[in-house]
């Protein structure tokens, strides 16, 4: 069995293969490569590349459509509203990246330690609430948060919140938001990341324990590497999502009695910009600010992490 | 010694999976307990108290009535764009992961890198320009200007590949090769009856992100007649009186009334995973070929 993280054997080409019919195969293969790849490419092309080259080409002009270079970018910076919203983005991607490496994958590791069918049922009652992500979660996180309905009361009691208003101070959205994200997002991964241990070869869990390795040790020495580029993707993913709050401080914004800013996260920000200015050219920018973070932190793990290493 | 270990750190992770067990269902038990009682009743009694069936059918009946049945209009439109975008996704996404993990083409790592980044990069950052797009063909407002870019999911062509590359050894294709199978038949009589788990997998997380995407349909469905769940939520929790007292009560949604709204936006996602449960952590491929 292939474990998730071993390098392929190359194919074994037949030494008796003549040169010609060598080549002949790796042809007709390029073309069925072609052909599996075609449908995609389109789509790829079409709600992609164009797209994002649209934005950037939208992030470069004014709205006549003359080319400005970068003073969209410097008036967007400049606005008072864009550096809070990139802090508070910031400070929740702090929080809720530091929990899903912790958490998310403590508690992975835990349940593959313990029986397969109790593990089973910890991991569909951790996915569960993955059905709510989004506008339903932020509903019901609206509910718990609320301290005259909340069954957390007691809770919310210890912080002295008395009503709604109090518990979603703009102050507390950081983490109220990596709540929710952890909430509706942790089980998901969990199950994720369970699976990419449970692609560990038994044997080798096996030796480590023969070797005289403990549960914590075989977690961290044997385990964990052997999951490093499925914990690489879910950090990606979890960061890409991360930049894009958008319903999370919509929503709540909702219930707040406009307290909290419409601006609240870059999205918004590239939102209010587009659709209450209707200047398309600053929303592009923002929305080109946020692919260059996204883009940058990619990079710097899959070059580091060599997540392609299965070639 | 070693079995004292043992037994502590097994207790210990019990208590600690059990803490958070609360964590994640409380809200959610709270939020099917919630539509048995009154708005008056979720404030003054214990919030695990048990309401009446009564006024369970009441909630239901005023949030499914509520503006000439838009709940269900609501929940047609969501069916509607993610079953959409999933079936376009798939048809197009495992060929893809399978051309890009085993053959070879020219462009072969950069079309991977751009899926990488593509699928990496904010979604809502190409939401206004799908929106410009969108609107230069007239599009906007269309179920198709929610569907199309719906199917065009990179994670699932890289979930694809990873699953291709790492799980399903060249041997076995190279096998079926000598065995004289060509490049589709190799595609369609191995490869495919292997990604079972990869297309449960895939269409799981295409139906979460089609069924509670927000900005996307946000955007570009001004027209409440064609909001998804998600859109129709938002316009709830603006009518109501619930988190906004200023709002007259006229329209008759209260926080039961909102969980009503909440489980039925629920209720599809959890089915789905259901099904999907058992494919979805199966270990992806249990030994076709021993090394």
């Amino acid at each position: 069995m292939k474990s998730v993280v071993s390098h392929q054997a190359s194919t074994p080409q037949g030494t008796t293969d003549s040169l010609g019919s060598k080549l002949r195969r790796k042809r007709k293969n390029g073309v069925a490569g072609y052909a599996f790849v075609s449908g995609y490419f389109i789509l790829l092309a079409l709600f992609g590349i164009a797209p994002a080259v649209y934005a950037i080409c939208l992030a470069f002009t004014s709205t006549g459509g003359h080319v400005v270079g970068l003073s969209n970018f410097i008036k967007t910076g400049e606005d008072f509203r864009f550096l809070p919203a990139f802090e508070n983005i910031a400070e929740y991607l702090s929080i809720w990246l530091a929990s899903l490496v912790v958490i998310v994958i403590g508690l992975a590791l835990m349940l593959h330690s313990i029986s397969r069918k109790v593990s089973a049922a910890f991991r569909f009652i951790f996915y569960l609430p993955g059905a709510l992500a989004g506008a339903a979660s932020v509903l019901v996180w609206l509910f718990m948060l609320d301290p005259t309905v909340s069954p957390w009361r007691l809770f919310l009691g210890i912080f002295d919140f008395k009503n709604l208003g109090q518990t979603i101070l703009p102050g507390h959205l950081p983490i109220i938001f990596a709540i929710i994200a952890f909430w509706a997002g942790a089980g998901g991964w969990i199950v994720v990341t369970y699976g990419a241990l449970n692609n560990i070869p038994n044997e080798l869990i096996e030796a480590a324990e023969l070797d005289g390795a403990g549960p914590m040790q075989t977690a961290l020495r044997i385990k964990l590497p052997l999951i490093k580029k499925w914990i690489t993707f879910m950090l990606i993913l979890a960061f890409a999502a991360g930049t894009q709050l958008f319903v999370e401080p919509q929503l709540v914004g909702e219930a707040s009695l406009g307290l909290i800013s419409p601006t609240w996260s870059p999205n918004e920000l590239a939102y209010y910009f587009a659709f209450q200015n209707n200047n398309f050219n600053y929303a592009a920018a923002i929305s080109v600010d946020l692919l260059v973070i996204g883009l940058l932190c990619a990079a710097v793990l899959v070059f580091r992490t060599k997540l392609f290493e299965v070639e | 010694m070693r079995i004292f270990n043992r037994v502590w750190s097994r207790t210990l992770s019990y208590i600690v999976l059990l803490a958070f067990t609360a964590f994640f269902m409380v809200p959610v038990i709270w939020l099917l307990f919630s539509p048995f009682k009154t708005d008056h009743q979720l404030v003054t009694e214990n919030p695990f108290a048990l309401g009446t069936l009564e006024n369970l059918g009441h909630a239901v009946r005023v949030m499914f009535t509520f503006e000439d049945y838009s709940l269900l209009n609501w929940l047609k439109n969501s069916a509607i764009y993610s079953f959409g975008g999933i079936a376009i996704a798939l048809i197009f996404s495992i060929p893809a992961g399978y051309g890009l993990a085993h053959t070879q083409f020219i462009g072969r790592r950069t079309l991977l890198g751009v899926t990488l980044f593509v699928m990496i990069m904010p979604a809502t950052a190409l939401v206004l320009p799908l929106f410009l797009e969108a609107n230069s063909v007239h599009a906007v407002g269309t179920p198709l200007s929610v569907i199309l870019p719906f199917s065009f999911f990179p994670f699932g062509v890289y979930l694809a590949y990873i699953f291709y590359s790492s799980s399903v050894p060249k041997d076995l294709l190279a096998a079926a090769r000598i065995d004289g199978c060509n490049e589709w038949n190799v595609f369609r009589r191995i490869a495919l009856p292997l990604a079972r788990p990869i297309i449960a997998l895939v269409t799981f997380f295409a139906f979460v992100a089609n069924w509670n995407n927000f900005f996307l349909p946000f955007v570009m469905l001004p027209n409440s007649t064609n909001y998804p769940l998600p859109i129709g939520l938002q316009d709830l929790l603006s009518t109501t009186p619930a988190f906004n007292p200023g709002q007259g009560g006229q329209v008759g949604i209260y926080r039961p009334e909102l969980a009503v709204a909440t489980i039925v936006a629920m209720a599809p996602v959890m089915i789905v995973f259901l099904f999907a449960q058992r494919s979805l952590v199966s270990g992806l491929l249990a030994g076709s070929t021993k090394e």
